[in-house]
């Protein structure tokens, strides 16, 4: 392994210019003549519009112009999309209500857009927006989801008679019934997995432009997938045809999903700006973040587990209501369905699964993909329910895990997902030896004697990422393809850039991208550039999200290297005389077996664009090859996760005194950025089990909309980690590599709160386990004992 | 963007001159409570009358067995002061954890009180140990200062000029954060000074900061951790919020109370 090549913790190439306050974020972009859009959004979590008065607002100093819904329908731009279709138990399609990207005769959550103004500055289409009058009729809000699917609730879309999106399932209902009814031991556990608000640093932002000259628009926008939002701007909302419509998403400051779907605003602001034949620039403000990003998880589950007189579990059943909010977000329906239920297998050889899930309508934020997607609403079922199951059976927990582990590969679960490689053994004993999980005893003790609760809590996680293959998920109703795209264009003298149709919003790219190339090619770490999230300049890919832009996006350079590899050694052969057969590539150099004839890559190069030494019979000049890459299946990492807290009776503070993490990533490419990537991953965990959770109150206002009342985990709350890995190289891409992005916030949830119910004795506690609630906890568990 | 006029005034005199004239205008200190509410377009003062050029505000003085403050000393400066180490480590350690750093070097002692935010930590302090409050006009016990949220004995045209805090006898000042904001969910400032015992809370009362009678009886009678034993403000007149309900901040009353009288004890 050389210092920048693959398995190297090179430090980031692009780290200089953000540190350095250098980037390029969309809230950087400056247009000459420029105006600047400021959304007026519900006060009100459901009511019909009766009118929007816009007289005196429109005359306001500054402002160009106002539009509401109306303009909107009048230009026929089409409603924002949900691109993944979800099947009822009986077959027929789920129930979506249109998303127009500005209210039409209804607002269905406090933050829902009702008009934009735009004016030469942010404060005059403040000061403008505040003169629109609009009336509304207040209907009821509808918070709950139990609420919203009860007869006589108020309808949220007509599409969706009883504000059920959907009714969908997974599994053999028969086959789990009859494991149950022969069940030795029946385990049941009611669960929520609390709404969280993603809160990249960076907020939403965009600016919008239009080239008159060549009738062509120009977005800017923050996005994790900006090809994607072309593709639905043109085709589904209509706004230009693709090759009139240039998408870049320059820096972006953080995404986690929350960046992947495309907007209402970032719609309005490139329609506007034909309008208005001006730029249109809007940055979100941290509030509206809070109420109008996409959030997060929100589910209500009923699970039970059958186990067999030797401990075995042998079945699985599983109910969940998921709140998807007022509008179906891009991806939304399926991150509660097919990113759900085929993970609620876990790393255990479990015969009989069922799932059912209802997507339910409520008058809040729309709910979609947050680091995880569906995973770790999964793994905190399994997790909690294996927990409660081994206290119920009086085992160790450690011990229960071990006994059901699946141990023979591939494996096939019940709900889809066959298993390709691992050794979850490997990875629970490596991290008890960690954890110290022998000296626990003793640990709790001492914490006895100062007056605190110890407790320790197991997360064995599994995945599903890298995705995915198109085909398949296609059955399951994807509308588009999962697969990546990447072209290696390498220059004359032999520097490479790298097109990708991955992008990078803090995962790194630009190092790791460019240390494969390095590796491979022989050539210095500095000779290779990563271009990514132009429209323009790089072919159609899909974007980084799901932990893929290794497994399947390295892959599909890797395949364009291949590519490259075979067309050098072909110029190769003519600049050495010698046959293609006896070439061999090796540390940069191609050299003719058997003899000391050899030439360097930059100088094959070279040779590739000068051709002097072939011809255009016998060869194409030119070194520059693409790829695009289908997975052949997912990717599974997995690890085990163990958290010891310690918890103050007084107070019911909950402090992570140590974490343990060990997981199976397949290869690593660079282990710094992998190891800084489960970090971030934990302290979002953590922060959904001790600190975040967004609160509507009963008529729907969000309570939670600043730092004030929304709990982010901060560095003081986090213990250092002790962060290893087990390595069983992913079967199913030539690079091995399985992804690391979003384990630590799959993996840390159950930890916690398995921890802590082991420090209270195995009372049950929801998240986020605060203060208060540990408290009360405590109080209901000394006031059992007496 | 709401128009006003910025003054920034030489000396005090101007200063009350300016907000005896102007009937919306606004004093600004460290602005951390201002500007904000500006911004968020919840306050738009005709006027702003800036204290930061005036020098006779600022400045900390050890006079006798006072520690006098300048109502615009910033709360970093109140931490680091080798006369209020000192004599009152307490308060120098309540003023360190105000905030954060940003904070602690723009926000005031005279602002605080000023303002008498219900989750402040200033209150309790000046609660706890019978500070004074001195303004251009007279000398305002803090007993008769606090009267209710956000609601002060300040007269229109009256500006506090300094803070003197007696010191000898025992202080210190446990703080339970919002978890999220990290003001003072519960704030108890315990002070003894020979017979004298007060306590001061912060954060959970409905009508900002008061003394907790029943603890000062009990630590009157002995001053101990142990005289607060099971101690539990009642849930009356207390905050509820979706971060504490009123129950449990009436148990973190007790708690932090406890913590209070074991740390003035230097345990």
């Amino acid at each position: 392994m050389s210092a920048t090549g693959i398995g190297a913790p090179v430090r980031r190439k692009e780290d200089f210019r953000f540190i350095t306050g250098k980037g390029n974020y969309t809230d950087d972009i400056n247009r000459p003549g420029q105006a600047h859009a400021f959304f007026l959004r519900s006060p009100h979590a459901h009511a019909t519009i009766k009118a929007i008065d816009t007289k005196a607002a429109a005359k306001m100093p500054g402002v160009v112009a106002i539009f509401t819904g109306e303009d909107i329908a009048a230009d026929k731009v089409g409603g924002l999309i949900c691109g993944w279709m979800i099947h009822n138990k009986d077959g027929s399609p789920m129930a979506a209500g249109a998303h127009p990207a500005l209210a039409q005769g209804k607002v269905r959550y406090v933050g829902d857009h009702v008009a934009v103004v735009i004016a030469d500055t942010l404060a005059q289409a403040r000061d403008a927006a505040e003169k629109i009058t609009v009336s509304y009729d207040v209907l009821p809000a509808v918070v709950d989801m139990n609420a919203a699917l009860k007869k006589g609730t108020v309808q949220i879309h007509e599409a969706a008679p009883g504000n059920r999106v959907y009714d969908w399932h997974l599994g053999d209902k028969a086959a789990a019934d009859a494991a149950f009814k022969t069940a030795k031991h029946v385990v049941k556990l009611d669960l929520a997995n609390n709404r969280l608000i993603p809160n990249a640093m960076e907020p939403r932002a965009a600016v919008g432009e239009y080239d008159a000259g060549n009738d062509a628009l120009t977005l800017h926008t923050t996005s994790q997938n900006p090809h994607v939002a072309r593709l639905v701007l043109s085709a589904f909302i209509g706004l230009a045809p693709e090759h009139k419509l240039r998408v870049i998403a320059p820096d972006v400051g953080g995404g986690f999903g929350s960046k992947i779907f495309i907007y209402a605003e970032e719609t309005v602001c490139v329609w506007a700006a034909r309008k208005v034949n001006r730029p249109v620039k809007w940055t979100a403000d941290r509030t509206e973040a809070f109420l109008a990003d996409a959030h997060g998880r929100d589910h209500l589950t009923h699970a039970e587990m059958a186990i067999d007189e030797a401990g075995k579990i042998t079945g699985l059943r599983v109910s969940t209501k998921a709140n998807l909010g007022a509008y179906l977000s891009t991806f939304s329906s399926s991150v509660p369905t097919y990113l759900y239920a085929p993970l609620l297998s876990g790393q255990y050889d479990i015969p009989a699964i069922y799932c059912e899930v209802e997507g339910v309508y409520t008058t809040t934020a729309p709910v979609d993909a947050y680091r995880g997607a569906g995973r770790p609403e999964a793994t905190f079922v399994i997790e909690r329910l294996m927990e409660v199951a081994a206290r119920q059976l009086g085992q160790d927990p450690a011990a229960f895990r071990k006994k059901n582990f699946v141990r023979k590969f591939p494996h096939q679960t019940p709900v889809i997902m066959c298993y390709d490689a691992g050794d979850y053994n490997a990875s629970l004993t490596k991290a008890m030896a960690l954890a110290d999980v022998k000296g626990l005893a003793k640990r709790k003790r001492e914490s006895a004697r100062n007056g605190k609760l110890r407790g320790l809590g197991y997360s064995a996680y599994i995945e599903a990422c890298g995705i995915a293959p198109s085909q398949a998920v296609g059955s399951l109703g994807a509308g588009v393809g999962l697969w990546e795209s990447a072209e290696v264009r390498v220059n004359p003298i032999g520097t490479v850039e790298i097109l990708t149709g991955s992008h990078s919003h803090g995962q790194g790219h630009e190092t790791t991208f460019a240390q494969l190339v390095s590796d491979r090619l022989g050539i210095p770490i500095d000779n290779v550039s990563v271009v990514h999230g132009d429209t323009d300049k790089v072919q159609f890919g899909m974007g980084t999200y799901g932990s893929r832009s290794g497994a399947v996006g390295m892959t599909a350079i890797a395949k364009a290297l291949d590519k490259i590899e075979a067309k050098a050694k072909k110029v190769a052969a003519y600049v050495l005389e010698a046959s293609e057969g006896d070439i061999d590539f090796k540390n940069g150099h191609f050299s003719v077996k058997g003899t000391d004839k050899t030439i360097d890559f930059g100088s094959v190069a070279l040779q590739a664009y000068i051709a002097h030494k072939f011809t255009g019979a016998q060869l194409e000049p030119g070194l520059k090859e693409g790829a695009f890459y289908d997975p052949t299946n997912f990717t599974f990492p997995a690890g085990v996760h163990i958290c010891e807290v310690e918890i103050d009776p007084d107070t019911g503070v909950t402090r992570v005194d140590r974490w343990t993490a060990v997981d199976d990533f397949g290869n690593v490419i660079n282990p710094m950025i992998v190891e800084g990537q489960v970090h971030g991953g934990i302290a979002q965990g953590v922060g959904q089990a001790l600190c975040e959770g967004a609160v509507y109150d009963s008529s729907g206002q969000l309570l939670t909309a600043s730092y004030m009342d929304y709990q982010m985990p901060r560095a003081d709350d986090l213990p250092s980690f002790t962060v290893d890995t087990t390595v069983t190289p992913c079967p199913s891409n030539p690079l091995g590599i399985k992804g690391c992005g979003e384990a630590g916030a799959i993996a840390a949830p159950p930890a916690v709160i398995n921890a802590i119910t082991d420090a209270l004795g195995h009372e049950d506690i929801a998240m986020p386990a605060s203060a208060q609630a540990v408290w009360r906890a405590v109080r209901k568990m000394k006031m059992a004992a007496e | 963007m709401y128009a006003f006029k910025y003054h920034r005034p030489a000396s005090l005199r101007k200063a009350v001159s300016l907000v005896t004239k102007n009937e919306d205008a606004k004093l600004l200190a460290g602005g951390h409570t201002l500007l904000p509410t500006m911004k968020n377009r919840l306050a738009s003062p005709g006027h702003i009358v800036d204290l930061n050029g005036l020098s006779e505000l600022a400045g900390i003085t050890k006079k006798g067995r006072n520690i006098i403050i300048g109502a615009m000393t910033r709360h970093a400066d109140v931490a680091s002061n080798a006369d209020v180490v000192a004599a009152l480590p307490g308060l120098a350690t309540l003023a360190g954890n105000i905030g954060d750093p940003h904070v602690r070097h723009r926000g005031t002692i005279g602002g605080s009180v000023a303002n008498n935010d219900p989750a402040a930590d200033y209150p309790a302090a000046c609660l706890a140990l019978g500070a004074t409050i001195i303004t251009n006009k007279r000398r305002i016990p803090a007993d008769e200062f606090f009267a209710g949220l956000f609601t002060t004995a300040l007269e229109d045209g009256e500006v506090i000029t300094k803070i003197s805090f007696p010191t000898g006898g025992k202080f210190a000042y446990a703080k339970f954060p919002n978890p999220a904001s990290r003001y003072a969910m519960v704030g108890v400032a315990v002070s003894k000074r020979g017979k004298d015992v007060r306590v001061a809370v912060t954060g959970a009362g409905e009508e900002g900061v008061f003394r907790w009678d029943a603890a000062e009886q009990a630590l009157g009678a002995r001053f101990g951790a142990k005289a607060l034993d099971g101690m539990v403000h009642p849930a009356e007149g207390l905050n509820g919020d979706i971060h504490a309900s009123a129950e449990y901040r009436g148990h973190l009353v007790g708690v932090m109370a406890r913590r209070a009288v074991a740390a003035a004890l230097g345990k």
